[in-house]
């Protein structure tokens, strides 16, 4: 089991044709991921990597039944692709592209509300389910088919947390990078949520960053509701207050949104706190033998 | 990114916001005329970035135009120092010369996301000419929030649910929805990530007027504002970082440690700097590199860190993902060939094409301390500092 994409997935990618639209989807591919589209507005009738490639994403699926999107538009265009995706009624769309105007996701986020649709990201790695289906940008080789999951707002911490799990051979479920901006399309307490109603999952890896209060969210969701243990990393301990840290949400503003408030209201949460990046697969070892 | 206070009030007057009247000077000579013309009695207000500049003594009242003169002069050159420049002050270049207000009361108001609900929210408080977040954090029942749907956007009643709130009654309520409006469509058609008003003054003629103006703009949406390129002032910025920025380094935020940094994602950037900090040492950047296609990036950013005199050590950590691990060994490669890095490299390589890179830097021999993991290679960068 897992959550999100698996076996199951038929995935379609809008921007496949671009550079690294059709590089990502060729690893995809390479991957075991069933790809059965790609969608170019005026490159309809092509066929790229072996798959046919339509103008809109109504006659993909249509002719392919797809059920995930996997999106790598350029930042101007990426808020019409997911929507034209939920319009189309593709019921997972992941969003890779970073860069999207705020205000863009802020109209988009309401679109989407009571839709159906399950948005992933912006400005994110995507999803995996090792040994089963790979829809984003993420090193395949790192990855080991298990029973935890992982949660991130940054893409490049799910490889390092992942590195680390599968060197002491602890396998994942599905990791989930949520994405790095202030308005993404699912949370890391909805995530949570899923890989708690997963009977794949055993345990989570959740790492969250400075900025906002969406780790606060996670931890009343934990204290209220979680089964499973979460072991959890805050990157920007020592960030600078004020600044935006490459993510466009990482900026802290106000108490709320310091690492040191975060790991607070997770730990009283019942949440296990990994003061080092360097220690989460340790951690996670030590909570899976208790 | 930010702006000025008479950019951000130049603004609200494309909006039909109405503002005090004013000017800004360069030297005391054009604050005296711009005081003449107002009448003699004005406000000479510091234009910095950073917030505090009342405290700090970057604004002063001026009685007749010598005097607006003498207090301009006093003030722009001056290194203002306050609670957001940090100790080494900001240069200040230019004042605001406006005319004084009968101030009767001080409000707050403000338009910033609400990255919980995904939605903008209108904000205000009767505590106004406060420190907002003080105020938030002592007296929350005092501060007004209302969400706008973006599917409607704003709507008057939600602007006399605050001006009633306020205490606005009679014209004053007219005003304020008006007012409130005009900088909701200002917030969202020039794509701002902030719009605040603090404080914003009920006059004792009976107006409602923004004493002092903030604005800041989403950098995402660059690509359609053109216009709001001209506002940005590379004086307020590190020098490191507009030199950065044009070599197309975007991520790049100079701090006041030893040990440069260069990081594929943000995440992972914070984390290496967290890391550092755990071995004992101190961060000298964050620098995302990103997506990596071509090694020049990665030779313009060893540039830009090792032009800071305070490095003592270049620590790459890259997992790569949709970033290449060969592309950044060639950039290493070729930042040796091109200049001569006279600080020690120590460098975490994993992820995509991880093989294909060490191969690179086996056959280059280029001096690089090499380190399996994050944690050991936090360690290894902190003793090479030393």
């Amino acid at each position: 089991m897992s959550i999100l994409v698996g076996k199951q997935t038929r995935l379609l990618v809008q921007g496949m044709t671009g550079r690294e639209g059709s590089a990502q989807t060729e690893r995809c591919i390479q991957y075991g991921t069933t790809v059965v589209a790609g969608v170019t507005p005026g490159r309809g009738g092509e066929i790229v990597l072996e798959r046919p490639v339509f103008d809109t994403v109504r006659e993909a699926v249509k002719a392919t039944q797809a059920n995930v999107s996997l999106i790598f538009v350029p930042p101007a265009g990426a808020a019409d692709a997911i929507l034209e995706a939920a319009e189309a009624g593709i019921p997972v769309v992941v969003c890779i592209t970073e860069g999207i105007p705020t205000l863009d996701m802020v109209r988009v986020k309401r679109a989407l509300r009571g839709s159906g649709v399950t948005l992933i990201g912006p400005n994110c790695p995507g999803v995996i389910t090792p040994g089963e289906a790979r829809v984003g940008i993420m090193p395949g080789q790192v990855f080991l088919p298990g029973r935890v999951g992982v949660i991130s707002r940054s893409g490049t911490l799910v490889y390092e947390a992942v590195d680390q799990l599968t060197a002491l051979g602890i396998g994942q479920s599905t990791c989930v990078g949520v994405g790095g901006d202030p308005v993404i399309g699912t949370t890391q307490t909805q995530a949570l949520a899923m890989f708690n109603d997963d009977p794949g999952t055993d345990a989570v890896v959740l790492i969250g960053e400075i900025g906002g209060t969406a780790e606060q969210e996670a931890a009343e969701y934990i204290r209220s509701s979680m089964k499973k243990p979460v072991v959890v990393f805050i990157a920007g301990s020592t960030a600078p207050a004020g600044r935006r840290m490459g993510h466009a949400g990482a900026v802290i503003a106000g108490n709320q949104g310091t690492a040191a408030a975060k790991k607070d209201a997770l730990a009283k949460a019942g949440a296990v706190i990994c003061g080092s990046p360097a220690e989460i697969g340790a951690t996670m070892a030590k909570v899976l033998k208790r | 990114m930010k702006i000025h206070e008479f950019q951000a009030k130049q603004l609200f007057q494309q909006f039909n916001v109405p503002v005090p009247r004013g000017q800004v000077a360069a030297t005391a000579e054009e604050a005296k005329k711009i005081a003449q013309d107002l009448g003699g009695k004005v406000v000479v207000k510091a234009q910095i970035h950073a917030g505090g500049r009342g405290k700090g003594g970057g604004v002063k009242l001026a009685n007749s135009p010598d005097e607006a003169a003498k207090v301009a002069s006093q003030i722009i050159g001056m290194q203002l120092i306050t609670h957001q420049t940090g100790p080494q002050g900001q240069k200040v270049q230019r004042v605001l010369i406006e005319e004084q207000m009968p101030i009767e009361r001080e409000l707050y108001f403000a338009i910033l996301l609400d990255n919980a609900i995904g939605m903008p929210i209108l904000m205000a408080s009767a505590e106004g000419g406060m420190d907002i977040e003080a105020v938030a954090a002592n007296t929350p029942e005092k501060i007004i929030r209302i969400p706008v749907d973006p599917a409607t956007g704003y709507q008057p009643y939600q602007g006399r649910q605050i001006a009633f709130g306020l205490g606005l009654r009679g014209d004053l309520l007219r005003s304020a929805v008006q007012l409130f409006g005009a900088l909701y469509d200002l917030y969202v058609s020039k794509d701002c990530s902030l719009v605040e008003v603090n404080p914003l003054v009920v006059t004792t003629d009976g107006r409602l007027l923004p004493l002092d103006a903030k604005v800041t703009f989403d950098d995402n949406a660059d690509f359609r504002h053109k216009d709001l390129v001209e506002l940005r002032d590379k004086d307020e910025e590190d020098p490191l970082e507009v030199q950065a920025h044009e070599m197309g380094i975007l991520n790049y935020i100079k701090l006041d440690g030893n040990i440069g940094c260069v990081v594929n994602g943000a995440g992972l950037a914070m984390a290496t700097m967290d890391s550092i900090k755990l071995a004992g040492g101190e961060p000298a950047n964050f620098l995302d590199i990103g997506t990596v296609n071509d090694s020049e990036r990665v030779v313009n950013a060893l540039k830009i860190i090792t032009a800071d005199p305070a490095v003592k050590v270049v620590l790459f950590n890259i997992f790569g993902g949709m970033a290449r691990v060969d592309v950044i060994a060639q950039g290493i490669i070729d930042a040796q060939k091109q200049f001569n890095i006279d600080v020690p490299v120590v460098a975490r390589l994993a992820g995509t094409n991880v093989d294909e890179g060490e191969a690179l830097l086996a056959a280059a021999k280029v001096n690089v301390i090499r380190a399996k993991d994050l944690g050991e290679a936090a360690k290894l960068a902190v003793q090479a500092a030393k």
